[in-house]
C-alpha cells in the first residue's frame, strides 16, 4: 500500500477533506438540545389547545413569551407543524 | 483535540446512546469532514444543498443511532445515509430524473477517493499534534506558510521543511497500515 503514497498523492488526499463550515458543525452539535426543545414544545402543544392555537397564530411571539429560544432549524420544523397548517 | 478523540467508534456510539453530550460533539467533529466531502466532492452539491444534507444526515444519525446494530460500523452507515440524502437532493434539484435512474453508484469514483482520504486522515492522527496541525492547515485549510507560522508560533522559514518532514512521517504511518476497508478507528 505504501508504494502508491507519494507525498504529492498524500497532499492531494489531505485536500479532499477540508473542514466543514464551523456554523454547520456547531448546529449539528447542538442537535440534542434542539431536539429536546422541539419535543418539549410539541408535548406542550398536544396537551394545551390554547398554546397550540397561539403557536398557529404567532409562532415566534408565543415561543418567546413561553421562554423558548429555538434555533432557526427548530423554528422551521415548528412552522411546518403549526404556522403553515 | 477532544478528550474523547481516542475512543473507538463503538465506544463513541455507546456513549452517545447513553446521552453523553460530549460524545455527540466528538462524533460530529469526527465525521463532519467526511459527510461534507461526500456532499461536495462525491456528489458535487451546491453549498445550499450540501448544508441541508449535512444537517439532515446528523439529525438522522442522532435520532436513529439506536437502530445501528453493529456499533463499529458507524462509518459505512454514515456513508450510506449521506449518499442517500445526496441522491435525494440531486433528484429534487432536477439533476437526475429519479433516484433509481442513478442508483447508489453515483459519484463512486470520487467516493473511492473520499474513502482513501479518510484513511489518510486516520493515519494523520498517529502523528504529533504539531505535524497534524501543520499538514491540515497547509493542505486541507489552504493556509499560507506565514499564517501557519503565526498561528502555531513557528518560524516561517521552517514551515516548508516541516511540511516535508511531516509528510514523510505520514507516509511511514500509512505504510504500516492496512488498506481502508470502511471500518472504524479501532
Amino acid at each position: 500500500m505504501g508504494a502508491q503514497y507519494t507525498e504529492e498523492r498524500i497532499g492531494l488526499l489531505l485536500r479532499l477533506l477540508p473542514p466543514a463550515p464551523v456554523a454547520w458543525v456547531r448546529a449539528a452539535q447542538e442537535l440534542p438540545a434542539a431536539r429536546r426543545t422541539f419535543d418539549d414544545i410539541v408535548s406542550r402543544a398536544e396537551a394545551d389547545i390554547a398554546f397550540r392555537d397561539a403557536l398557529a397564530a404567532d409562532l415566534e411571539r408565543t415561543l418567546e413569551r413561553a421562554g423558548y429560544e429555538p434555533s432557526e432549524r427548530t423554528l422551521s420544523e415548528l412552522r411546518k407543524l403549526y404556522a403553515d397548517s | 483535540m477532544s478528550r474523547l478523540s481516542t475512543l473507538s467508534d463503538a465506544e463513541l456510539v455507546n456513549r452517545c446512546r447513553a446521552g453523553d453530550g460530549e460524545a455527540w460533539n466528538e462524533l460530529v467533529e469526527r465525521y463532519s469532514r467526511y459527510v461534507y466531502a461526500i456532499a461536495i466532492r462525491g456528489f458535487r452539491l451546491s453549498d445550499e444543498d450540501a448544508e441541508d444534507v449535512f444537517q439532515d444526515v446528523f439529525t438522522r444519525i442522532y435520532t436513529r443511532l439506536d437502530s445501528l446494530r453493529d456499533t463499529a460500523a458507524l462509518r459505512p452507515w454514515i456513508a450510506q445515509l449521506t449518499r442517500r440524502r445526496c441522491l435525494d437532493a440531486m433528484s429534487k434539484s432536477g439533476r437526475v430524473q429519479t433516484v433509481s435512474d442513478l442508483g447508489e453508484e453515483q459519484g463512486s469514483t470520487d467516493m473511492t477517493e473520499v474513502e482513501e482520504a479518510y484513511a489518510v486522515r486516520e493515519a494523520l492522527a498517529g502523528l504529533t499534534e504539531t505535524c497534524q496541525e501543520i499538514l491540515d492547515r497547509f493542505f486541507a485549510q489552504d493556509q499560507s506558510y506565514r499564517t501557519i507560522a503565526n498561528e502555531l508560533d513557528i518560524p516561517a522559514g521552517t514551515i516548508a521543511s516541516r511540511i516535508a518532514r511531516c509528510l514523510g512521517k505520514l507516509r511511514d504511518e500509512l505504510e504500516g497500515r492496512k488498506p481502508a476497508s470502511g471500518g472504524s478507528r479501532e
